[in-house]
């Protein structure tokens, strides 16, 4: 058994008050977190550091009888980063335990300065290495959430609208890529088929630069929908983008571009055999029903 | 005899097969002397390159015969899978469904509605 060991046994209960009230000093989320909660936390942990620091050396966190260490410090902080805890805030749970053990082991070994020295120097190493797993924990539960949050946004980017009957809208709204684009070509063709729509308008109003990649990407969409008997119509082609489209030499001279969506509208009423009247007189709401008729 | 040809896939599509198709539909067309052909593709749900060529030769095909091509019903993602296979069929006109695709052909070849179809080949 290791000397750190001993101490983590011997001292125990004196650590789990110094480093709560080291915590405390520090910036301890009440709003987040309840004072039972942690000291449960800390209990825990310092358990488990305690039983792996006494079945071996404390120097290499990733031994196998460290792993149930590990195991806490990752449950702890992925659950910290979902909370809404700052990394530093993080990080220092595992950290504030450093003055505590200095402190027991000043106290063991005040006499004798080499030993001193050597279990100073263990235990910083030990707490740093935990401190770094903490954070790489952390890190790794906020690029979860990230991935997570950008695969919510691709459901939500793609709404298919219906116009009328046999008339169907795309807006896009950012950046296409190719992961965006395949999720765009799926849900067009899909709903091209449950609503038996034969045109589709695809209004890049909200698509802030076209470049020959993005353009690929609406060529294979358009030829798809052809393939499967809709004609597309792209609209909302900003002056700009036209220059770009006309400079990279891209060829859409095989697609009816319109420069707005109600122009393609017009266009798909017509292609339809529909046309829009106006009427000589408005029509008033009858009062009582309040419907029109 | 019939003036429009209706071709209906109901098969996944070896190579064989496809071969066979092609030399029974060329046959027909010019036995039958028909204006149009229809081939409903909505029960096929796996292409590969050959079938995708084999269609365009089959539209190529007519069209020299003198009948228009019509494809219709083509499923979402076999019209995806021939798109990244860069064969998006430049002679073949195309149809969401029966009903428009015969209401295409006649459109293509300008004759009267009352003349029906018939000589459906099921393959």
């Amino acid at each position: 058994m290791s000397k750190l060991a001993e101490i983590f046994e011997k001292y125990q209960a004196d650590i789990i008050t110094d480093w709560i009230k080291e915590m405390s000093a520090a910036n301890r989320r009440k709003d987040l977190m309840s004072e039972s909660e942690l000291k449960l936390q800390t209990n825990e942990l310092l358990h488990a550091i305690t039983d792996a620091s006494k079945n071996g050396n404390s120097s290499d966190i990733n031994a196998p009888h460290w792993a149930p260490v590990r195991e806490m410090i990752t449950s702890i902080s992925s659950s910290r980063a979902k909370q809404g805890f700052t990394p530093t805030e993080t990080a220092s749970f595992v950290f504030s335990l450093k003055q505590p053990i200095s402190n027991r082991i000043r106290k063991e070994f005040g006499k004798d300065p080499d030993a001193l020295f050597e279990e100073l120097s263990a235990s910083n190493f030990l707490i740093d290495n935990l401190g770094l797993y903490s954070a790489d924990a952390y890190v790794k539960t906020r690029e979860q959430i990230i991935v997570r949050q950008q695969e919510e946004m691709l459901e939500l980017s793609t709404p298919v609208v219906k116009l009328w009957d046999g008339i169907l809208a795309l807006p896009l709204i950012g950046t296409l890529d190719s992961a965006r684009t395949q999720v765009v070509m799926e849900s067009l063709l899909r709903t091209i088929v449950e609503t038996n729509s034969q045109i589709a308008i695809i209004d890049i109003t909200g698509v802030p630069t076209v470049d020959t990649k993005v353009a690929q990407h609406l060529l294979k969409t358009v030829t798809a929908a052809r393939l499967m008997g809709a004609e597309c119509i792209i609209s909302g082609i900003r002056p700009q983008i036209a220059q770009t489209i006309v400079h990279l030499g891209i060829n859409l001279t095989d697609i009816i571009t319109k420069s707005k969506m109600s122009d393609a509208f017009a266009l798909a009423l017509q292609r339809t055999g529909k046309t829009v009247v106006k009427r000589m007189q408005p029509l008033i709401p009858s009062t009582n029903s309040g419907a029109v008729s | 005899m019939g003036v429009f040809l209706i071709v209906t896939i109901q098969v996944d599509m070896h190579d064989q097969l496809a071969m066979k198709l092609q030399d029974d539909l060329t046959s027909a067309i010019a036995k039958s002397e028909s204006r149009g052909v229809l081939i409903d593709i909505s029960s096929l749900e796996i292409v590969d390159s050959f079938i995708g060529r084999m269609l365009a030769n089959i539209a190529a095909m007519s069209r020299v015969l003198d009948a228009h091509t019509v494809l219709v019903g083509m499923q979402p993602a076999v019209a995806i899978t021939l798109v990244e296979l860069g064969m998006s069929l430049p002679g073949v006109r195309t149809a969401l469904n029966v009903e428009s695709g015969m209401a295409l052909l006649h459109s293509l070849s300008d004759h009267p509605k009352e003349s029906e179809e018939d000589a459906s080949s099921d393959t």
